[in-house]
Order: C-alpha cells, then sequence, then structure tokens
C-alpha cells in the first residue's frame, strides 16, 4: 500500500514576500519598474547635458527607436510562444534592400517596391516558421541560419553598388513626413477617445452582466495618465524645433505615429483575439494548448511569419529614415536591440508573458541610453557595455520573477 | 469498453480488458504499477488505438481513434498534469480552444466576448463549488487543489457524459484531497460517469460505487464499494490469495473475460 506522506500546502501559501519583489511581479513582469527606470535615465542624461530633453532631441529619440521597435514588436510575438528569433536584424536589412533595389535601381513606382520589400519579408518568415514547426529544429537554430543567409541575400541584392541611395519622395516620405500639428492632435484625440470608448464599453458589459468591474477612479486614472502622456509627447513634437527659426521644423514625424499603429494593432490581436490567446497558450503550456484542439503549428507559423513582416516594416521604416540601404543595413546591433527592447520592456525569455507595449518601453530604454550616450560623446565602447548592463538586470528580473513564480505556483 | 487489447512491442499492457461506466456512477480504477491504468484510460480517451476490443457508447458501438472524437461524445479526461496554461486566468483556461468571440471583424479577428464567457464560468465554478479566489485568477497563483478543481470544472462545461480522471489526488494535501472527493461527488449528482485512477486507496475509496482491479493487464476483480474493505482491495491488487470476493465481481484471474456485456 502506497503510504505517501503529503506535503501540506506551505509552499503555495507564501505569497506575502517582500514589497519589493511583489513590485516586481506586478502583472507578469510589470511595466513600473521600465518607468521608473526610464525617469531615471532622463533625470541622469538631462543632469550631464541639458539638451537631452530638449523637444529636437526628444523628438529624434522617438523617430531613431521607431525601426528597431518595430521589429521589437515581432519578436514579442515571437518570445510569447517561447521561441526566438535571430534573423529579425538580417530580414530587416534584405527587405530594405529588396526596396531600394527596386525603387532606385529598376525604377519601380515606389509601392510596388515597399510591397516587395515586405511581401519579402513575409515569405522569409513562412519558410523560416514552417522549417521549426514542422521539421522540429530550433527555432534557435533555423533562424541562426537565416540570419547567415538572409545577410548573404542582402550583399547579393545590393551588388556590388554597396550603398544604394533613396531618393524617391514617398519612400523618403515614410519616416520623415512630419504631420501638421493639428493632425498630430487629431491622432492624438482619436487614441484617447478611442481608449475611454472601449474602457467604458468594456465596464458598461460587465455592468449589466453583473460582474465586477474596477473602481471608476481607476478607470479615469489609467486614461487621464495616458492622455497626459500623449498629449505632452504631441506637444513636445510640435514645439518648432528648427534651429534657424526661418522655416518653422514642427509636427509628429510619420515614422512615429507609424510605429505607434503597429503596437497597437498587435496590442489588440494579443489580448482580444483567438489568434492572440493561442499565442499565449502555445507558450504557456504546449501541450494543454495542443490538448485544447489548438492548431500548435499554425499558430507558431504565422508568428514567425508576423515577426519577419514586422522585421521588414522596420527595415524599410529605417531605411526611409536614413534616405539609404547599405551593405551594413540591419547589421550590428539592430538584432541585439530588438531583442533586448522586448525584455527590458518587460516580455519573457521564457515564453508566455509580456505585451506589445514592451517594445515601446524597451526601445525607449535602450534609445534614451544611446542617444544620452551620443550627447556627451561617450566612445562606443562604453555604449555596447553600458546596454549589455541594461540587458542583463532586465533579463536577470525576469528571471527572478519567474522562479519566484514557480515557487509560489506549485 | 469489451475484450480491450493493447500491446507496445513485448509488453502486453491490456489483455482483453472490459469496462464498464454507468451515468451516475463512480468507478474506482486500481492497480499497482504497471497494471495497465493509463493504458485502459488513454483507450477510453482516444490517445491510443487498442489492437482488438469494440468501444460502446450509449448502447452503440462506436470508432474513438484520436481524443477529439472521445471529447465530441461527452467524453473528457483530466490528466494527471492538468493540462493547464499557468501564464492564462480561469476563464481563458476553460474556454481554451473553445472561446466565444462578439461580432465585428471578420478574418479571425473578432474581440473574444470576454463578458459572456466570465459569466459562464461563474456559473460552472460555482455549481461545482471550486474554491478559487477570482476567475480571474492566473492558475500559477493557485494551489495543487485548486488548480484540480480548475481542471475538473473544464471537463464538465462542455456537456460530457463521462470524466476521466487521472490521479487526480496524487499531488494534494489532506485539505485539498478532501476538495477534490467532493467534487467528484458533485458530478456523480450531475448524472455524469465519473472514472478515478488511483493507487492511494485511501483517498477514493468512500466516494466510489464500484472498484474495478486491473492486475498486469487483465480485469482481475470488481468489487461494490459499500460491501468490501479495503484488505480485499489490496488484496486483489497486489495477487494475494484471499477468502471472501465481495459485491459484484469474483476475483478469479480470469474475471475480465467472464464480466457482462460492457456498457
Amino acid at each position: 500500500m502506497n503510504h505517501r506522506v503529503e506535503s501540506p500546502e506551505t509552499v503555495a501559501k507564501e505569497d506575502s514576500a517582500s514589497p519589493l519583489s511583489s513590485l516586481l511581479t506586478l502583472g507578469g513582469g510589470g511595466s513600473v519598474p521600465v518607468i521608473v527606470g526610464l525617469i531615471l535615465i532622463s533625470i541622469v542624461f538631462q543632469a550631464a547635458n541639458q539638451n537631452f530633453l530638449s523637444p529636437v532631441n526628444l523628438t529624434n529619440l522617438m523617430v531613431q527607436i521607431s525601426a528597431v521597435g518595430t521589429i521589437s514588436v515581432g519578436i514579442v510575438l515571437v518570445l510569447l510562444i517561447g521561441e526566438i528569433d535571430l534573423s529579425v536584424g538580417a530580414v530587416s536589412g534584405l527587405a530594405a534592400a529588396v526596396m531600394a533595389v527596386l525603387s532606385a535601381k529598376s525604377g519601380q513606382p515606389a509601392i510596388m517596391a515597399v510591397l516587395a520589400g515586405i511581401v519579402t519579408g513575409a515569405a522569409i518568415g513562412l519558410l523560416q516558421g514552417f522549417w521549426f514547426a514542422k521539421l522540429h529544429v530550433p527555432s534557435f537554430v533555423v533562424t541562426l541560419a537565416g540570419l547567415l543567409g538572409w545577410q548573404g541575400a542582402l550583399l547579393y541584392v545590393l551588388g556590388n553598388t554597396g550603398t544604394v541611395n533613396l531618393t524617391d519622395p514617398m519612400i523618403t516620405g515614410i519616416a520623415n513626413t512630419r504631420l501638421p500639428v493639428e493632425a498630430g492632435v487629431a491622432v492624438g484625440i482619436l487614441f484617447v477617445g478611442g481608449l475611454a470608448f472601449t474602457t467604458f464599453g468594456e465596464r458598461w458589459r460587465r455592468q449589466k452582466a453583473e460582474l465586477e468591474t474596477e473602481p471608476t477612479v481607476a478607470a479615469i486614472g489609467r486614461i487621464a495618465g495616458v492622455a497626459v502622456g500623449v498629449f505632452v509627447a504631441i506637444a513636445i513634437m510640435s514645439v518648432n524645433r528648427s534651429p534657424s527659426g526661418f522655416t518653422p521644423i514642427q509636427g509628429v514625424p510619420s515614422a512615429v505615429p507609424i510605429f505607434l499603429g503597429f503596437i497597437v494593432i498587435f496590442d489588440y490581436i494579443t489580448r482580444s483575439t483567438r489568434f492572440g490567446r493561442y499565442i499565449f497558450a502555445v507558450g504557456g503550456n504546449e501541450e494543454a494548448a495542443r490538448r485544447s484542439g489548438i492548431n500548435v503549428d499554425r499558430v507558431r507559423i504565422a508568428v514567425f511569419c508576423l515577426a519577419s513582416t514586422l522585421a521588414a516594416c522596420g527595415g524599410i521604416l529605417a531605411g526611409s529614415r536614413l534616405l539609404a540601404v547599405n551593405q551594413s543595413s540591419g547589421s550590428g546591433d539592430v538584432l541585439l536591440n530588438s531583442i533586448a527592447a522586448a525584455v527590458i520592456g518587460g516580455t519573457s525569455l521564457f515564453g508566455g508573458r509580456g505585451s506589445a507595449w514592451s517594445a515601446l518601453l524597451g526601445s525607449l530604454v535602450i534609445g534614451s541610453i544611446a542617444n544620452g550616450m551620443d550627447l556627451l560623446a561617450l566612445s562606443s565602447s562604453i555604449k555596447f557595455m553600458v546596454t549589455g548592463a541594461v540587458l542583463l538586470v532586465a533579463v536577470t528580473l525576469d528571471a527572478y520573477t519567474r522562479s519566484r513564480r514557480q515557487q509560489t505556483g506549485r | 469498453m469489451r475484450g480491450i487489447s493493447k500491446r507496445f512491442g513485448a509488453v502486453q499492457a491490456l489483455q482483453e480488458v472490459d469496462f464498464e461506466v454507468y451515468e451516475g456512477e463512480v468507478v474506482g480504477l486500481v492497480g499497482d504499477n504497471g497494471a495497465g491504468k493509463s493504458t485502459l484510460i488513454k483507450a477510453i480517451a482516444g490517445v491510443y488505438r487498442p489492437d482488438s476490443g469494440q468501444y460502446f457508447f450509449e448502447g452503440r458501438e462506436v470508432n474513438v481513434n484520436s481524443p477529439r472524437e472521445a471529447t465530441a461524445l461527452g467524453i473528457e479526461t483530466v490528466y494527471q498534469d492538468l493540462a493547464l496554461c499557468d501564464n492564462l486566468d480561469v476563464v481563458s483556461n476553460l474556454f481554451l480552444g473553445r472561446e466565444m468571440v462578439g461580432p465585428g471583424v471578420p478574418g479571425g479577428l473578432q474581440p473574444l466576448d470576454e463578458v459572456t464567457m466570465e459569466r459562464e464560468v461563474k456559473r460552472v465554478i460555482r455549481e461545482l463549488a471550486v474554491r478559487i479566489p477570482s476567475v480571474r485568477s492566473q492558475i500559477s497563483g493557485l494551489s495543487g487543489g485548486q488548480r484540480q478543481g480548475v481542471a475538473v470544472a473544464r471537463s464538465v462545461m462542455w456537456n460530457s457524459k463521462v470524466v476521466l480522471l487521472d490521479e487526480p489526488t496524487a499531488a494534494l494535501g489532506v485539505a485539498q484531497t478532501r476538495q477534490v472527493r467532493e467534487l467528484i461527488l458533485r458530478l456523480r449528482e450531475r448524472g455524469l460517469g465519473v472514472v478515478v485512477i488511483s493507487h492511494n486507496l485511501a483517498d477514493i475509496f468512500d466516494v466510489t460505487d464500484r472498484i474495478i482491479v486491473l492486475r498486469l493487464g487483465r480485469r482481475v476483480a470488481t468489487f461494490d464499494a459499500h460491501g468490501v474493505n479495503q484488505e480485499q482491495v489490496v488484496g486483489a491488487i497486489t495477487g494475494a490469495v484471499f477468502g471472501s470476493s465481495g459485491g459484484l465481481g469474483s476475483a478469479a484471474p480470469a474475471a475480465g473475460n467472464a464480466e457482462g456485456p460492457g456498457k
């Protein structure tokens, strides 16, 4: 007979730990530490160089992070299913190169060139996702091979030209068009209004169904907080930042609403659709997802396809902003920064936890550190080391909250 | 089920086993390690295809070739590992793979109907009296007994008729085990057929109506749980010789073949 000594539920009841760790676990990764970190970074750099918080620099910062941030949205999706995509940098470069060559060398219309770049990304993602999901090669290896292979393809596409300058006004306008100030404000009103509308619509439906709702103050407070953030950002980008003052330079650069638009779309998809729910399920417990009838392979292929497509969009944004695509497009720290941004922003490396918004928070952290160190004219040796340290801290927090969850869980 | 056999290479996991469960009945399936309990459950759940044998459901012979086909019949399995997503809340887990969506954007991007799902989950949780802090708690924040409750709630949400519980009390403390026992009784009250696999007899003895004993891939005994004591069951499990056989069954080694028609 089996005389098993059952362990009482001591393990499950140690929730009441230190306030620090409960802060860290907040919201499964939590955006509070990141926002605190951002404020600290701003204070330090502003103290060192008073230009850091100037409208010019903050607007630059937002444009700088848009490309890597867009790539990072794709990384968030891949991390959510518990995988990794190391090819996004190379894919972003290749997609930009395809666009550049079609536009500048073959004289194709801008729309065709841009679409071809995006389709290139989508096709690569399908291939890599298929290889991983159906042939059961670890995603790490498939996309590492991709990193090398697509880098090669980038060189091949560019041929012996090396650098292709982008001249088509539509392509250069993707990232560099400044929205009229009124349009910027209108977008802000639309966004905050939409948030308020969905928040209160959901509350109304819950109340009608007699389900408990969060306190009204909390809902209003959250919307007000977002509104303040959005309108301060728009105001900063609407200030005339022309150094000479002759022709005014003001308005939100188009790269920013494109990047934020991707975040809003993928935030909706991940949180509020079946597909999004399946992404979390596959990342949380693949076997459970499979037994629930979810087509795990299809979710995986779709996610890798989206990640590469977003990488292509990021590459196109970067090319548009820099007015050129060259042999080093998408190489260097693009890959690392996009992964680091997702993780720093609070998306877990271990799958199943995170949010599209972490792409914004994380790329703000990485971008402002890089930008601040540029202002201080620090050498790239120091920049690499500091960024590495920040990434290490973020991953350590991630691993720490995960191990705490496992202790409290079982 | 009648005459189920399953062989893995040289191992005869099940040999001509009959198994039956009726509505509103709790059957305990017991046996030592390697007796074939898990294989039998997986055959019922459609995970394994038996090498031979017949499968009857509500009097008709059916073919069950996959877990999905078993689910479609109303046969749900709660495995020992529970198959819950730790990172999702109770509502998401109960509706996983069968989410309700609201109207709106076509193309698979309709918003989830969280309100209706939450209301539905609350109803089931209340009916089964599963004690959890909130239906919006993540599974990672629940205790083992609460998780078992959530997994069982999921299995009965979909008009299921038979629920198979694989070692539901294996990792639980005393208080949690009692909760699971109460849950099993409530499933019986709802008219479900419940199969509980366990090798910890004490945990399930008082909630079962019948106890079926497997030994070395054969059904060796069936007891009416109300007219038998634990020693007799243990005797059948271990194959020890014992005097009186209780209830419906006999302790003869060939009892599996001698049983009446399956369900």
